[in-house]
């Protein structure tokens, strides 16, 4: 298992519009890379090509070693991802869900429920495993989202807004959830909570317009500018994207 | 091949997620079965066979099959569930053809609930069985072209009302190229080869011979080229419009 990731030259071009203009930045394992930017910076439309839903316009990404252009399958078995607002089959039930996730993602009995019991635990799914999914709370959706995202023990591992819509315990839950994994894998996280930046991520790269415009850790930024904490130093740099 | 399996029993399993698949069911056997008492004559006509009972399907088929291939796609697009289906590790072909699969089976399973028809004309007299059955199987497979058509109309909307009316008009287009008093209305400004060659492809024309019990060679082609055809096309339409 080789727990990397290696975006390439990424473009995404809609007609005339450039949603993701030549993006490149590679993680290793153990990296959790902050994904930070404004809405329609283009964050959402990487992810999904390096998730392989879109196909890129020009450049490449490679998943554990899989280029997501020649191998799909291969980068996509090593890739555990969690969409903008965590969508699910709503008629299944939470272990209907999980179990069908799993068998497509090929795991044997025996895996599938080790796997599936250390995810129920991990991610508090217990009390609504017999529920339909269209009847469960925002937090609950979202927590099956990313159970789904982890069901294959992936070593790549990315979330689109993962904590979008909880309340403060359960981002505190999924954050903790997110440091535990982190050692043995790359997990890239989108988010515009500037704390959560602080609380989880040891890089940030921060992408404007369709461009990467820092690619930098937390304590950099501090020890740029000293007087400032990591949040002021963030804050500070998306003021300065809106007023260019 | 696995794949498609796993793929298709989730989407058999959303079917009958809701009542709406029973009532599907019941509302089928009953408009079925009433078209061949009142309509086909089914008992004064006093001959053991089942011929006023299929000469109806393609006219039934019109108006349910659009009611099961509505959803196929156009949910999976509503819901977004579409980017969780095409970052799993599957081939788009193996999406597309878990989800007809799971359709036919579901249009097999509403016309063999037809069989008590099949038994009341046993015990009333001794059809040719062997003329029944290759009906129901024409009778299938023109389902299935119907059927591959609804999936690909289905994979162009998110509404599932849009889905439904579309495929319906369809249908009905396809159905009416070969309806005598149609075609009769249309050999008076056209010329009798173009208007044949139109009502060759009509599924009305291509059905005829089936419902006696006869599996024409050139119909069976028809169909199975028309069922090909459309699934080709539902993948084209998945691949230009999947993130719209």
């Amino acid at each position: 298992m080789d727990a990397t990731l290696r975006v390439m030259n990424l473009t995404k071009s809609f007609g005339n519009f450039t949603a993701v203009n030549n993006i490149s930045f590679s993680a290793a394992q153990g990296e959790v890379v902050g994904f930070l930017g404004p809405n329609g910076a283009g964050k959402s439309t990487t992810m999904k090509m390096i998730a392989g839903f879109l196909t890129p316009t020009s450049g490449t990404a490679y998943v554990g070693g899989y280029d997501i252009s020649e191998q799909p399958l291969d980068a996509k078995r090593m890739l555990g991802y969690l969409p903008e607002g965590a969508p699910c089959y709503p008629d299944m039930t939470v272990k209907q869900f999980l179990s069908f996730i799993a068998d497509i993602r090929g795991l044997s009995k025996a895996q599938k429920e080790q796997r599936f019991n250390e995810v129920v635990n991990q991610i508090n799914l217990q009390s609504v495993l017999y529920q339909r999914i269209e009847t469960l709370s925002k937090g609950f959706k979202r927590r099956v989202g990313l159970a789904q995202a982890l069901i294959h023990d992936p070593c790549v591992l990315i979330l689109d807004e993962p904590t979008d819509g909880l309340d403060p315990n359960q981002k505190r839950e999924v954050r903790k959830l997110i440091a535990n994994m982190a050692k043995d894998k790359v997990i890239i996280l989108s988010t515009h909570i500037l704390e959560e930046v602080e609380a989880v991520c040891d890089r940030v790269v921060v992408v404007a317009a369709g461009s990467i415009i820092l690619d930098s850790t937390p304590e950099d930024l501090v020890r740029a500018a000293p007087q400032k904490t990591t949040i002021a130093a963030l804050e500070e740099i998306f003021i300065s994207m809106e007023v260019a | 091949m696995k794949n498609i399996w796993i793929l298709c029993k989730r989407e058999l399993s959303s079917y009958f997620a809701t009542p709406i698949a029973y009532v599907f069911i019941v509302v089928f056997l009953l408009i079925s079965s009433l078209a061949t008492y009142y309509i086909g004559n089914f008992f004064a006509r006093g001959q053991a066979d089942l011929v006023p009972f299929f000469s109806f399907h393609p006219w039934l088929y019109m108006l349910f099959v659009p009611a099961i291939s509505m959803r196929l796609w156009s949910e999976e697009r509503k819901s977004g569930t579409i980017e969780l289906l095409f970052t799993l590790p599957i081939t788009a072909w193996e999406a597309i053809c878990g989800k007809y699969l799971a359709a036919l089976i579901f249009t097999a399973l509403a016309l063999s609930l037809t069989c008590p028809l099949w038994i009341a004309v046993n015990y009333l007299g001794s059809p040719d069985n062997g003329v029944i059955l290759a009906s129901y199987i024409g009778s299938l497979l023109m389902a299935g072209g119907f059927l591959a058509i609804g999936a690909a109309i289905s994979a162009l909307t998110k509404n599932q009302v849009i889905a439904f009316v579309l495929t319906l008009i369809a249908c009905l287009a396809l159905n009416l190229l070969g309806f005598p008093v149609f075609v009769d209305q249309l050999r008076a400004v056209a010329p009798g080869l173009l208007i044949d060659t139109i009502s060759s492809f009509s599924f009305l024309t291509n059905f005829d011979t089936i419902s006696r019990g006869l599996l024409d060679v050139r119909s069976m082609i028809y169909f199975a080229t028309l069922i090909i055809v459309c699934l080709f096309a539902n993948a084209v339409i998945i691949e230009a419009k999947k993130a719209d």
